[in-house]
């Protein structure tokens, strides 16, 4: 019983969530946001109980839809819903009749035909989560659309700061790498402004989007002064199709350039956190030395992964009103 | 032949002929009888009666896609011609990029002789400046000409070969007759989906920056400038390619070109929330650039405007915003859409917007243009101006029931289109 006083949660309480979707971070106000935070924070305590399941989503049906190859979002995923208790299929591009011709909508609405409750959907192309949200009555999770949001990746990242921070208003968040192809990259900057961090994008000019301080950020090429003032060091994959395209010379200028080694990193705060979404590409945008080393937050972020899409899941399929429960 | 007629009661706008007020209209034999500010009704002609309405010179659409042969299911050369009737349109020219292309001159007839018989408008063909459109050979010019073709273009397809530009531009003095340019450099646009600035930034999808058509706009004024050819560059989209060709007319460069209703009304913002149906090619660009075309076409730098009509099947745009294809339609819209952008705004007098969708275009296609003067062929597109309507793509003579203006009030509407004496349809409820 001590366990539903914790998991009564501070927070959970005070904002009814009413969004069928989640499909980015742009939409939500700063409270939805700190909403799902303590909803997760509040879940973390399941993963760490001999018996890791509570019956929250019991009798729900949940798919897991990656048309882009992912392993730990798919997996955090799965094993969120399955600590919820939900059914969970996965659908992966390949085993999909997409491959047949078949339209993404009529995938999707064959799937509602199952009476589905719920769609996880990663995508190559910005703007799928939304296409569907706008076809089906299922909740939609966006799990990675394009180069434009992966919000869960954000929410982890925001429970990760808070965590290790106490706060995030007032911290400054830099976030060095390729900007314009990163989902990764806009969510969080959505995430961390409403919550009142200040970000800056760093990166070369190829990889900094047009008009990206428009949006409220500060850009610099300049990868020291990046380092230099930042609370917290967010660090981007560069993958090897940028370099075909012409976008960066080759990998090892960019390591040379930006890459994060011991180094660079003795320009920085002393408490500072460092951050990557995975997978790394090791020796091109950080050094094994940084990855594994102290100042490194990794692999805590997965750990809340796992807290912040069972809180998401919860909060979209879950009635609003319902308590989190404890276990059976 | 039909009866004749007697258009009473209207305000006539004719720029080429320079008359504006309230004139009655005979018409016989299909032609332009008299038009005098009043005309006796006698026995046998058949009443038209105008009061309230704009009379004027039938609209000419130097830029439409219908599709067929090949894409029936996204439009016929008949729907097509529904749509631009109910557009106010008397003739059209559609793009050769069907399938099979419109490369030779057996091609052009077929689109000639399915033109003449839905036989609601003038189809005047534009005819493929490569073979298949593929940018390696000339096409026949004189056997596309002499077929029928209005002018030549790639359209779809820019032609990125400068030599090959160059020969067009110089074969092409032999008919006197413009090379189409779509303007885009494949190499700068490729992937792009979207206008590059801060709503492609913010949705993360691959930017087409204004620059992939100004170079190509540059390159070209530069070919027509040495080799003295007509280059008529299609649906401008940004400042520079207005400021470019600006700068060439005053030099006396022979260039002509045409802005889509969409681009003068729209910006990059219709994109917002992934809307495909405001997707198209070129896309639509920032608000500082929508402006500079609004005063292209004010102080005449843009001759014409040309709805770059593009119908797709439902299924085809309700896709996410990358797959969906580029294209929107537009012949039942431009008009309205037109008088919204650049009349209500007081950038251009209704005058000189008839100017824009008639007089202009019709001269580029090669018709005389000279307007409604006796012995001229009788084609009138009559006006409500004060007739507004709601754009409901589901409505319209087009398959493609898509359109970025779905929800719009549009102020104005077309009540008859007459060609050559014909009475062609009326209002959405006819056609």
């Amino acid at each position: 019983m001590a366990d539903a006083a914790v998991l009564a949660g501070p927070s959970t309480q005070t904002l009814q969530w009413t969004k069928k979707d989640l499909l980015g971070l742009r939409e939500l106000s700063a409270e939805e946001i700190r909403a799902i935070l303590a909803t997760a924070e509040s879940f973390r305590e399941i993963s760490l109980r001999p018996i890791k399941k509570v019956p929250a989503l019991r009798g729900r049906t949940v798919v897991n839809l990656f048309f882009e190859p992912s392993t730990r979002t798919r997996i955090s995923f799965e094993l969120a819903a399955k600590r919820l208790s939900a059914d969970i299929i996965n659908i992966s591009a390949s085993s999909s009749s997409l491959a047949k011709g078949e339209t993404i909508l009529d995938t999707i609405k064959n799937l509602e035909a199952l009476k589905i409750d719920v769609v996880i959907i990663r995508h190559a192309a910005s703007g799928v989560p939304h296409l569907l949200a706008r076809h089906v009555s299922a909740s939609v999770i966006n799990a990675g659309d394009g180069a434009h949001e992966h919000p869960t990746q954000a929410l982890l990242d925001l429970l990760t700061i808070q965590q290790k921070k106490g706060r995030l208003d007032g911290l400054r968040v830099s976030i060095i790498g390729d900007i314009a192809h990163s989902r990764v990259a806009r969510s969080n900057i959505w995430g961390l402004m409403k919550l009142g961090a200040a970000v800056t994008v760093c990166g070369p000019p190829t990889l900094i989007p047009p008009h990206i301080e428009q949006l409220g950020v500060r850009a610099t090429y300049d990868v020291k002064e990046a380092i230099r003032e930042a609370d917290v060091l967010m660090l981007l994959r560069i993958q090897h199709e940028r370099q075909e395209a012409a976008l960066v010379p080759s990998l090892r200028e960019y390591r040379l350039r930006y890459g994060l080694d011991r180094e660079r990193l003795k320009g920085a705060k002393p408490e500072v956190l460092i951050m990557h979404p995975g997978p790394i590409n090791r020796g091109v945008e950080m050094d094994s030395s940084v990855a594994d080393g102290p100042y490194s937050v990794i692999l805590d972020q997965v750990t809340n992964g796992l807290a912040v899409r069972m809180a998401v899941l919860y909060l979209v399929a879950g009635t609003s009103k319902a308590e989190i429960p404890a276990d059976e | 032949m039909s009866k004749p007629l007697l258009i009473v009661g209207g305000t006539v706008i004719d720029p080429a002929a320079k008359r504006e007020g309230r004139f009655d209209i005979l018409v016989e034999d299909g032609a332009i009888a008299d038009v005098k500010p009043s005309i006796r009704a006698r026995e046998g002609l058949e009443a038209v009666d105008a009061a309230g309405l704009l009379v004027v010179p039938g609209f000419v659409d130097l830029h439409v896609h219908f599709r067929e042969p090949g894409r029936e299911d996204k439009e016929t050369i008949e729907t097509g011609s529904r749509a631009a009737v109910r557009g106010g349109f008397t003739a059209v020219c559609p793009m050769p990029n069907t399938d099979p292309v419109v490369d030779h001159g057996g091609a052009v007839e077929w689109v000639r002789h399915e033109g003449g018989r839905v036989g609601l408008v003038d189809v005047l063909p534009i005819g493929a400046l490569t073979r298949g459109e593929r940018g390696e050979e000339l096409t026949d010019f004189g056997e596309l000409f002499e077929a029928g073709c209005i002018a030549l273009s790639d359209d779809g397809r820019p032609l990125a070969n400068s030599l090959l530009m160059r020969r067009a531009l110089e074969y092409a003095k032999l008919f006197n007759r413009p090379i189409i340019q779509h303007a885009e450099d494949p190499s700068l646009s490729a992937g792009g989906v979207m206008h590059e600035g801060l709503v492609s930034t913010t949705l993360g999808l691959k930017g087409i920056p204004s620059e992939s058509e100004a170079v190509i706009v540059a390159r070209d004024l530069s070919l027509a400038e040495l080799t003295g050819g007509w280059v008529h560059v299609a649906h401008l989209s940004c400042a520079k390619s207005v400021e470019l060709i600006r700068q060439a007319k005053r030099r006396g460069v022979r260039v002509t070109c045409e802005v889509t209703p969409h681009h003068l009304a729209l910006t990059e913002e219709a994109v917002a929330g992934f809307n495909a149906d405001a997707k198209v090619n070129p896309p639509l660009r920032s608000e500082q650039d929508r402006q500079a075309l609004l005063a292209g076409v004010a102080d005449g730098t843009i001759d014409c405007i040309a709805t770059d009509h593009a119908p797709h099947t439902d299924w085809e745009k309700d896709a996410d915003f990358d797959s969906a294809p580029f294209g929107t339609t537009g012949l039942e819209t431009a008009l309205g859409v037109c008088v919204r952008a650049l009349v209500e705004p007081k950038t251009l007098s209704w005058s000189r917007l008839i100017e824009t969708l008639s007089t202009n275009p019709a001269r580029i296609a090669g018709l005389d243009g000279d307007g409604l003067i006796a012995g001229k062929p009788a084609n009138l597109t009559l006006i409500d101006p004060k007739a507004p309507w709601t754009v409901e793509p589901s409505r319209f003579a087009s398959k493609g029931k898509h359109s970025p203006f779905a929800g719009w009030e549009l102020p104005c509407r077309v009540v008859k289109v007459i060609r050559r004496g014909e009475v062609m349809g009326s209002d959405p409820k006819g056609v």
